[in-house]
């Protein structure tokens, strides 16, 4: 029944808030292994709740939804922590970073965090970091305070954290929403690139469809969740 | 050691509010320390008021009163002791030394005491410092005086001034057929010995010749001086109280039940250092009140410091998701949160317990100068580690309260703020 080369599959998931409607309902969705999907649907439609179950900050119900093999309904709030911290890098739509910490430290957090990523480097933590900002073009950032860069610096300082050892599954929220076309389009190259490097999967949520085409499949979210109104 | 480098630069990123909230709380250790400390040095202080001394005897009476009207100048004896008497403890084989003292007149509301050369010799004072004459000598002739410091600097007088002394406390009879001279002025000594007057045993039966019935001689009964200083020797009737000094403190006790069970003549002796602690016993309680409010100093502090993270929070809900996005779980934010306010706490003892140090290194000879108050430098003793600990320990504590809040915002909020 598992599909080896499924990075995301969902089955029979639903989701509500406390005691409150389905606010999710997907019969069935896969998204497999090194795949590029655009995931769209206008506000409302559960692309929060979604991302929110898929990185196991929400609780599944179990079975329902498989997360790099594992059902991540079955497993506990730590494990889904760590499950998150070791295999998934995710960029926010923007304020992605820590004001406290400089350019670099940004970086470094997800495997400062987590051992198992640590491990995944192929040498010093200093010496990846500065390998992923020099592919993002941000390497003479790196001691830069973050609140002292653009909003589209800061977007690459995002994406730079999210590959930094190359996790299997990138979930990036409206990454490119803050900047203007030809920095998202400068934005995404560099992001597909990064991606392609490593061999993620890339699901990327936007409401933007004139960035579909660049992606191997578009995905609807309306379309498959029976819950949106 | 990745929540405490985040709670380190976190801390360092908001400098203005961590530096005050670190004050505020330094502040009230410093105050909480510093009492401890002032309230210590108090009590050795006064405990110290007379040092060297193994007895004080009296008439019988109360202890307390006793150690108040011959230590402190306050009240009044019951009855006074017989010439006899003392010279009869004076010479007991068990005790080395007695200093007498004659109380009952006064000038201009400072106590006139008779004594003898023992006083300038034997009185001791905190830590078993001597009395010692700023200015001229001892009183030896009987229309001596010598002046303690606080005197001298009140009224002003210098060596050579004739002042008269007064009948009774602040009455209105004075001695004034016999003025006294002004021969000497001791140091200070922060004591009740600054506060009082001191003349010869002799002086004082002097200007008591024609008094006998306590009202002032009649027209024409007045002694003249001349007549008291061409007397072969002066009379001493009696005494009010003394000071003694035994052989060796072994004979402390024995010689305190035997002056208290004395046939003779009805007397009470008093160890000084025993009274003494009693008497601040009774009426130090008024430092447990200063200790209460540099406890509530100490809990504003921590509130304050509750607040200005409590405060923070939502400012921080956007860093609580990038940290849950990036793995962190909400144990490690409760931790960090609850870490920051910790090393706050910890900081702002720290602070305190130097400004303590340093206020001591810097006023220590002023407040030893002008209130006599010695206050050791010293280690932290157990008292002030245990305020210092719980401060430290109650800034963790509170530090749980914003955390648990973020815990439930980061749970609720998950990987997007809603606001």
């Amino acid at each position: 029944m598992t599909d080896d080369t499924a990075c995301i599959r969902a089955t029979a998931l639903t989701f509500s808030y406390g005691k409150g409607p389905n606010v999710l309902d997907i019969p069935e969705m896969t998204i497999r292994s090194g795949e590029r999907v655009f995931l769209h649907g206008p506000s409302g439609s559960g692309k929060t709740t979604l991302l929110g179950l898929v990185a196991g900050v929400l609780k599944p119900t179990p079975g329902s939804l498989e997360v790099l093999g594992k059902d991540v309904g079955a497993l506990s709030s730590p494990a889904r922590d760590r499950l998150r911290a070791s295999h998934i890098g995710y960029v926010f739509q923007m304020f992605n970073l820590i004001p406290y910490l400089n350019v670099r430290d940004n970086i470094a957090l997800p495997v400062r965090i987590n051992a198992d990523r640590r491990r995944r480097l192929d040498g010093p933590v200093d010496e990846a970091v500065t390998e992923a900002a020099a592919h993002l073009g941000i390497e003479h950032l790196l001691t830069e305070k973050v609140t002292r860069l653009s909003v589209g610096q800061q977007q690459r300082v995002a994406a730079a954290r999210a590959i930094l050892g190359s996790p299997e599954l990138i979930i990036a929220d409206e990454p490119t929403s803050a900047l203007d076309a030809d920095r998202r389009h400068a934005f995404l190259e560099l992001l597909f690139k990064n991606v392609e490097q490593s061999g993620s999967t890339l699901l990327f949520v936007s409401h933007d469809m004139g960035l579909a085409d660049q992606f191997d499949r578009p995905l609807s979210l309306p379309e498959l969740n029976r819950a949106s109104a | 050691m990745l929540i405490l480098n985040l709670a380190r630069q976190s801390l360092t990123n908001r400098i203005l509010t961590t530096s005050l909230t670190a004050l505020s709380i330094a502040f009230s250790v410093a105050l909480l320390v510093g009492v401890e400390n002032v309230r210590t040095g108090m009590r050795e202080s006064f405990s110290n008021t007379v040092s060297g001394t193994d007895l004080i005897v009296g008439s019988r009476g109360g202890t307390i009163q006793l150690l108040l009207y011959s230590v402190f100048g306050m009240g009044s004896p019951v009855a006074n002791i017989s010439y006899e008497t003392w010279k009869e403890w004076d010479e007991h084989s068990a005790v080395s030394w007695t200093i007498p003292y004659a109380l009952g007149d006064s000038h201009r509301g400072f106590r006139v005491i008779g004594t003898n050369e023992s006083f300038y010799e034997r009185y001791k004072y905190r830590g078993g410092q001597s009395l010692a004459l700023a200015e001229g000598r001892e009183a030896g002739g009987v229309f001596d005086v010598v002046l303690g410091a606080e005197v001298a600097a009140r009224l002003g007088y210098a060596l050579g001034e004739n002042i008269a002394v007064t009948h009774g406390m602040g009455g209105f009879m004075d001695h004034d057929q016999m003025p006294f001279e002004v021969v000497g002025i001791l140091d200070r000594t922060f004591t009740p010995v600054d506060r009082a007057i001191y003349v010869t045993l002799e002086g004082i039966s002097a200007i008591h010749m024609g008094w006998e019935t306590g009202a002032p001689p009649m027209m024409g009964e007045e002694v003249a001086p001349e007549e008291v200083l061409a007397m072969e020797e002066i009379p001493v009737t009696q005494i009010t109280s003394f000071f003694l000094g035994a052989e060796s403190r072994a004979f402390t006790l024995q010689l305190q039940r035997d002056i208290s069970t004395n046939e003779e003549e009805p007397l009470t002796a008093v160890i000084p250092g025993v009274a003494l602690a009693e008497m601040w016993r009774g009426i130090g309680y008024a430092e447990d009140g200063l200790r209460v409010i540099s406890g509530f100093v100490v809990l504003v502090g921590i509130l304050g410091m509750l607040v200005s993270i409590y405060t923070s929070l939502d400012a921080r809900r956007r860093e609580m998701a990038i940290l849950r996005a990036l793995g962190a779980g909400p144990r490690r934010i409760v931790s960090l949160l609850v870490l920051e306010a910790g090393l706050l706490s910890a900081i702002g003892a720290f602070l305190g317990v130097l400004f303590v140090y340093g206020g001591l290194t810097v006023l220590q000879p002023w407040l030893e100068g002008r209130f006599g108050l010695q206050i050791p430098i010293q280690m932290l003793d157990t008292t002030q580690m245990i305020y210092v600990g719980a401060v430290v320990v109650l800034g963790f504590v509170a530090g749980l309260v914003p955390a648990i809040k973020a815990y439930r915002t980061a749970l609720h909020d998950g990987l997007s703020v809603r606001v």
